[in-house]
């Protein structure tokens, strides 16, 4: 870490007394195993190293990344960054962001015990994560895929506005699909455990959830089209709240494309309905202290009481804006400038457990994966349109399963259709919480 | 910056002991990959050019296998030290018996690129791309009123690889690719609506000789505009025509992943064990082709080494073969198919499309849609997913209309279509002689992204649901 802290500290000295610069070194480094048939399919070990530099010259901004900690090229890298300057357009808000003096919150989101996982015990629960599928029920025929993934990442971010900050962090999940059989029809289904070290890994459960998202697909069919209440499971809301916390840039919001532009205050979901964006609590996989420029993350809320309640900024937009940084600065890794973003999305639970709500539905779907959200969702228009399977809801009952078919609606609409949140705060390897979520009066597109 | 282009990515010398200590601890097969990338871009957006951006990125893969274990370990050093250590981690991975030494004779394969590059993008002046930009952001914003914000995206890369193996094959490759991408908000009384272009090839700067930047932004600003008096798509089944170069994206999700050798080998596609067998309507023959020059999912060797081939996958509704990678093709003692790929040198590579493209029919375009009482017509899809296990997918329409009485009429708002691979296949019912290539696209598996490209004739399928909101 005191490696990647000084290249960056000696990057930085290059910089001349008219420039802003800012400096992102990263180490990362990654282990996968994959198991098959009860061996290891592969093994791969992936260590990167870069660095990008950020440079502005009278309000114009130039970029350059490289994927080494070679000084000779880094060297180049920061020239290049130079010249790009030239050829950005003046923007009197473009800068680095200053030092606003809050404190990063104290976190330990580096667990050493990783470090000290042997490679043969990494094997070991990969191997044992497909063995436990596969006997989780006789219906189980085969596995697409049972790994163990681990990162350890470690950064060093410093300015010439005196932003001086490196901190390392741990992860590590494991997954797997997999594939159910039964009368000559397949279905799939997925299962997952995160943490910061191995020990926190849950492969019992993974296996055993997997099975049971495959076996109850078995025998789906495609439904008649029907408006009905739909229960989105802890793994669907997530990737809505994903597309949510999009929409409540600042940076879309400033750029006219966010369908909350003129919103700020309004009441656009029920009043038991709060989102927050919190990279500050520890529980969250993608929990982090620091953004991708260099201030404290902090706990942002996007949504308090079904009233719009704020924007998230990183020093541009918050600058542009009038307002101060969220602490929301997002990178893609070392080669992109960093962006807006949510860093670890979640709803306030309610106090009803996922059976619970289904208790209370009569005639209703409960969505267990949804596909095509993403290139399904206008994040401008509000509009969306999602592939979805699951289980149909029946006098407040599990009922048979289906699949191909779409539900379809706004965000706007959908937000105030939301009747229940469940107590089921899950977490998963993504930038949000998942949590049980009913919806009124969503049309199910069926045959 | 194109200094030392001529020259190999690396040393023959080198390239021989890297596998000899690759394979110092045994195992079958070893492979250094060796990736040199450049790449630049330029933004545009809220009328301001955000920043330039160039990158560099350089370094090498080696991977071994043992029995059925793949060891996998990268370095971005390229010293002598760098590449053992990393070949040290990657057998060490693989964990093989029967040590021993063993020499590789290498025998360089003839390069031959996958399209001839003009204009190198690195030798142009940044000011020519910045300008590029601004003449789209311009012509965008001249298309009406109603549009609100426009975005304007320029990208060029130049990746060279040199691929040996165990085998004996050296091979080494140069690609270039250039692509340029306009995305346009328009409000209206409906709300905000976006449209959007792109043009994206694998050739160099004389891109631009072909597309005017000025089209493509209009084409965008109209695709805004119009779906402003867009009504709410229709919701359930329905018949959709697929407009020429818009249906890719369909086959790509509704049998292209199925038909990996990967995914079959595993009875995770609903089409393992039907080679020989119809999946298709008679009409449907589908082929994946890294020949096609220029085009986006083109190369001169894939990430194996192999060079790029044409491969029928489907004739006349008939399955003839799936696409291989080399670990697949051992396994089964085939040849290759020239499908193995991968995002970069950090990653092991798998089996990849390339272009995958419809042949064309010979029905008249015009008159497929004339043919159809009631349906979709789709002109642009977006993005799709697929279980491969179920053979279910799923993909946006960017730009749809209302079929009604044989006639194209109303524009559509955004909305997923969702089928059955299988189902759709045989439900294919006219193919038009109107064949079109479809736009630049990045297809996702396993967190790995390539450039793929896709094309298809007008189409019609005469049965799909739909996922709209109108009742």
């Amino acid at each position: 870490m005191a490696e990647l802290f000084d290249i960056a500290e000696h990057v930085l000295g290059w910089a001349r007394d008219n420039e802003q610069v800012e400096v992102y070194a990263v180490h990362d480094h990654e282990t996968e195993v994959r198991a098959y048939e009860g061996a290891v399919e592969s093994f791969s070990s992936a260590e990167s190293r870069g660095v990008g530099v950020r440079v502005i010259v009278d309000g114009k901004q130039g970029f350059a990344w490289a994927g080494t900690l070679d000084m000779a090229v880094l060297a180049e890298t920061f020239a290049d960054a130079r010249d790009n300057a030239q050829f950005g357009t003046f923007d009197e808000h473009a800068g680095v962001a200053e030092p606003d003096h809050v404190e990063p919150a104290m976190l330990e989101l580096f667990d050493p015990a990783l470090l000290g996982f042997a490679t043969e015990a990494k094997i070991d629960l990969a191997i044992e994560l497909e063995r436990l599928t596969m006997a989780a029920d006789p219906r189980i025929v085969g596995i697409e895929s049972a790994e163990y993934v681990d990162t350890v990442h470690e950064y060093a971010i410093v300015s010439t506005a005196g932003i001086r900050r490196t901190g390392r962090e741990t992860g590590c999940f494991v997954s797997v699909y997999t594939l159910a059989e039964h009368n000559g029809e397949t279905q799939n289904g997925f299962g997952w455990s995160v943490g910061r070290a191995p020990g926190a890994l849950d492969i019992e459960r993974c296996a055993r959830e997997a099975a049971e998202r495959a076996t109850r697909l078995l025998g789906a069919t495609k439904p008649a089209t029907e408006r009905l209440t739909v229960v989105l499971t802890p793994w669907v809301t997530a990737q809505f709240l994903g597309i949510l916390g999009s929409t409540l840039s600042g940076e879309s919001v400033l750029k006219g494309r966010s369908l909350f532009a003129e919103r700020l205050g309004d009441l656009v979901a029920p009043s038991f309905f709060t989102l927050v964006d919190d990279p500050t609590d520890p529980d969250s996989y993608t929990a982090t202290t620091v953004d991708g420029e260099g201030l404290a993350t902090r706990r942002n809320a996007l949504i308090a009481d079904g009233r719009v309640s704020q924007f998230l900024h990183n020093a541009y937009t918050a600058r542009r804006t009038g307002v101060v940084s969220t602490g929301s600065a997002v990178r893609g890794g070392f080669t992109s400038t960093p962006g807006v973003g949510a860093m670890a999305l979640q709803l306030a639970p309610g106090t009803a457990t996922q059976a619970e709500l289904i208790a209370g539905i009569d005639r209703g779907l409960l969505v267990q994966e949804v596909s095509g959200l993403h290139s399904g969702v206008n994040p401008v228009s509000g509009d969306f349109s999602t592939g979805a399977e699951g289980l149909l809801i029946r006098g407040g009952a599990l009922a048979e399963p289906v699949r191909e078919v779409t539900i379809a609606s706004t965000i706007q609409k959908m937000l105030h259709d939301v009747v229940a949140i469940g107590n089921d705060i899950e977490w998963l390897p993504m930038s949000a919480a998942g949590v049980s979520m009913v919806v009124a009066d969503l049309t199910m597109s069926g045959a | 910056m194109t200094s030392g282009d001529r020259a190999s990515l690396l040393d023959e010398s080198v390239i021989e002991s890297t596998l000899a200590a690759a394979l110092r601890r045994g195992g079958a097969f070893a492979e250094i990959f060796v990736e040199d990338r450049r790449a630049s871009s330029a933004y545009l957006d809220d009328g301001k050019v955000e920043e330039l951006t160039s990158g560099h990125d350089r370094g090498a893969g080696i991977r071994v296998v043992v029995g059925e274990t793949t060891g996998y370990a990268h370095t971005a050093d390229l010293s002598v030290p760098g590449l053992a250590a990393a070949a040290e981690a990657a057998a060490a991975a693989a964990r093989g018996g029967g040590a021993g030494t063993r020499t590789v004779a290498l025998t360089r394969r003839a390069t031959h690129n996958a399209s001839t590059v003009q204009i190198m993008p690195f030798e142009v002046a940044k000011a020519r791309k910045v300008e590029l930009l601004q003449r789209a952001d311009h012509a965008a914003r001249a298309s009406g009123s109603a549009i609100r914000q426009v975005a304007a995206n320029y990208g060029d890369s130049r990746r060279r690889i040199l691929v040996a193996n165990s085998d004996g094959v050296l091979a080494e490759d140069q690609v270039v690719r250039t692509m340029f991408s306009v995305s346009v908000v328009a409000a209206g009384d409906t709300g905000m609506q976006t449209g959007r272009e792109s043009a994206g090839h694998t050739i160099g700067f004389e891109l631009f000789d072909a597309y005017q930047v000025e089209a493509l932004a209009t084409q965008a600003a109209e695709r805004a505009i119009t779906k402003l008096r867009a009504r709410p798509a229709p919701s359930g089944t329905m018949t959709v025509v697929v407009g020429p170069g818009g249906g890719g994206v369909l086959f790509h999700e509704a049998c292209g992943h199925g038909l990996e050798a990967d995914l079959v080998a595993k009875s995770a596609s609903v089409f393992a064990g039907r080679r020989g067998e119809r999946v298709a309507s008679p009409l449907v023959t589908l082929l994946d082709d890294g020949t096609m020059a220029g085009e986006w999912g083109c190369f001169g060797i894939d990430d194996e080494g192999n060079p790029a081939a044409r491969n029928v996958l489907i004739q006349d509704g008939v399955l003839t073969d799936y696409m291989y990678d080399h670990l697949r093709a051992r396994k089964e003692g085939r040849p290759v198919s020239s499908n193995g790929r991968r995002q970069s040198y950090q990653h092991l590579p798998m089996v990849r499309m390339t272009n995958t493209v419809i042949a064309n029919g010979t029905d008249d375009p015009a008159a497929i849609i004339a043919g159809t009482e009631r349906g979709v017509y789709v002109a642009q899809l977006g993005g799709g997913q697929v279980n491969t296990a179920t053979g279910d997918f799923v993909f946006g329409m960017l730009e749809a209309y209302l079929i009604e009485d044989g006639k194209i009429t109303e524009p559509l708002r955004e909305g997923n279509l969702i089928g059955n691979g299988p189902q759709v296949l045989g439900d294919i019912d006219a193919i038009g002689n109107d064949f079109a290539m479809g736009h630049p696209g990045t297809c996702g598996k396993d967190g790995q992204g390539v450039p793929v490209g896709d094309g298809t004739p007008t189409l019609r399928v005469t049965a799909l649901t739909i996922g709209g909101t109108a009742a």
